[in-house]
């Protein structure tokens, strides 16, 4: 089985992209689709009345996505293989910027929208830096020579990766994509692990202490005056 | 360094095949594209933007010197043999003039930091209003981000091949930019409704239902009714620089002959 991993701000066109690869490849193989949100999600349910493929959503709730992603993606790969799917598509939220939902295995793919500001690229992270492949959406909102300065930004952030553009409700030039899907190798479940590194450590908020104040809490969190050599702020 | 480019049919809005065999446009050559809105005009030059292989919605394919362009070609911008002036007139990055093009020229792979400067200047010819290097591009008019596009476009972009959609819209000196780019031994596109510029093209390429509906060519009468055109778009345009100015209009301009 392949999988697939999509990731990428809130109306970046995620789905439309997911709904072009499904349209491509749903008359070949079997595909299954994983939709981690965290308060309301409706893709699984568009996707599985669409195009009648295999659907499952998690809602993370007060968790993280990313964190809910890597807990419950061991689930979701026994239940597609189960299913006799060839390739599971999963489409996280994606959020706090802070991690990304990418593994050493299957194809991780970076959605962004050409009018999601020029920034974007750095201010991202690790959702850039350790993608596969950047899909750029919405091109025909913006001139040629604003695309090419998004290009160049993404690729000053990460040099190797392989970037395309598209119009995702028509699907252009999206071949390249499709053949990046075909050729890549099937995932060997046992030996999954997330490219990127979690987050460090938690704190005394995330375990749900309500006090407000430094005596009442350690963790990572800085102080608002530090000094900058304490990058962390570890408890009183 | 790209000889001509052709253009193999896709289909129509409802699916049947385009009726040309193929488009061969060759270097030096001018075409504009017609046809009422709605028709295809955009799709047709962004499928020659995109290199189209089949994978765009109108189906179409495109080839360069008689060879698929490779995926190299196709997908980087350095490497990019086509420019685009798209009908956008808003830049959304939140960079300075001066950065914008800094980045695109090193996108494009070009580092004399002259450029810069000599595209402002450019782009100043084209817009009443001047754009200066620190002017953030998000804030640029209309035809101000179209004067720097266009400017950028021949400067940074450099390409053999330029597609302009509707550079009459705007408001922007439409006859510095065709002289300009006129003669330059590049296929220069013409998206327009302008019949002057339609009618100073060579090769016209009409657009019905999203499909080429016919290919004409330059006749002696077009070639006298364009020069008369030309002449009565000059006056006019004498006419509006006057009103926007803000000057009254006196008789010295009831000489504009319209016949």
């Amino acid at each position: 089985m392949k999988l697939v991993v999509i990731a990428g701000p809130p109306s970046a066109g995620k789905t439309s992209l997911i709904k072009q690869i499904v349209k491509r490849f749903k008359d070949e193989i079997t595909i299954a689709f994983l939709k981690i949100d965290v308060v309301k999600a409706f893709e699984d349910i568009e996707l599985k009345k669409e195009f009648g493929i295999l659907t499952k959503k998690v809602y993370s709730g007060d968790l993280c996505p990313d964190h809910a992603g890597v807990m419950v993606l061991g689930d979701a790969v026994a239940w597609a293989e189960k299913s006799a799917a060839d390739l599971l598509i999963v489409e996280s939220a994606g959020l706090c910027l802070r991690c990304s939902p990418y593994l050493n295995q299957g194809l991780g793919i970076i959605v962004l929208s050409s009018i999601s500001g020029i920034h974007v690229p750095e201010k991202m992270g690790a959702m850039v830096s350790l993608a596969d492949v950047a899909v750029i959406t919405k091109i025909d909102l913006v001139s040629q020579a604003e695309r090419e300065v998004l290009i160049q930004k993404i690729k000053e952030v990460h040099t190797g990766i392989i970037l395309m553009e598209t119009n995702a409700l028509q699907g252009n030039s999206l071949h390249r994509l499709y053949k990046l899907i075909k050729n890549s190798p099937d995932i060997d479940k046992d030996n999954l692990f997330l490219k990127g590194n979690p987050p460090l450590g938690t704190c005394t908020i995330c375990v749900g202490k309500k006090e407000v104040g430094w005596k009442h809490h350690f963790g990572v969190v800085q102080k608002l005056d530090g000094p900058f050599a304490e990058y962390l702020y570890r408890g009183e | 360094m790209i000889k001509e480019i052709t253009i193999f049919p896709g289909i129509d809005k409802n699916g049947f095949k385009e009726k040309f065999t193929y488009i061969k446009l060759k270097a030096g050559e001018t075409v504009s594209i017609v046809g009422p809105t709605g028709s295809g005009k955009t799709a047709f030059i962004t499928d020659i933007e995109l290199l189209a292989q089949g994978d765009t919605s109108t189906k179409r394919r495109v080839i360069i010197n008689g060879e698929i362009p490779t995926d190299e070609i196709r997908y980087n911008p350095s490497m990019k043999p086509i420019v685009m002036i798209t009908q956008n007139t808003k830049c959304f990055a939140d960079l300075t003039t001066e950065e914008f093009l800094q980045i695109h020229a090193r996108a494009r792979k070009i580092y004399d930091q002259k450029v810069i400067q000599a595209t402002i200047d450019l782009a100043n010819t084209f817009t009443g209003e001047k754009i200066k290097r620190d002017t953030r591009v998000t804030v640029l008019s209309g035809g101000q981000t179209r004067s720097l596009l266009i400017a950028d476009a021949i400067l940074i972009g450099a390409a053999p091949v330029i597609l302009l959609d509707e550079i009459e819209n705007a408001g922007i000196f439409k006859q510095e930019v065709v002289s300009l780019i006129h003669n330059t031994g590049k296929i220069v596109i013409f998206v327009t409704h302008d019949p002057v510029i339609a009618l100073l093209t060579k090769t016209r390429i009409i657009m019905e239902n999203g499909a080429v509906k016919n290919i004409l060519y330059q006749n002696e009468p077009e070639i006298k009714v364009a020069q008369n055109l030309l002449e009565l778009d000059k006056k006019i345009g004498h006419v509006r620089e006057e009103l926007r100015a803000g000057k009254a209009i006196t008789y010295d301009f009831l000489s504009v002959n319209f016949a």
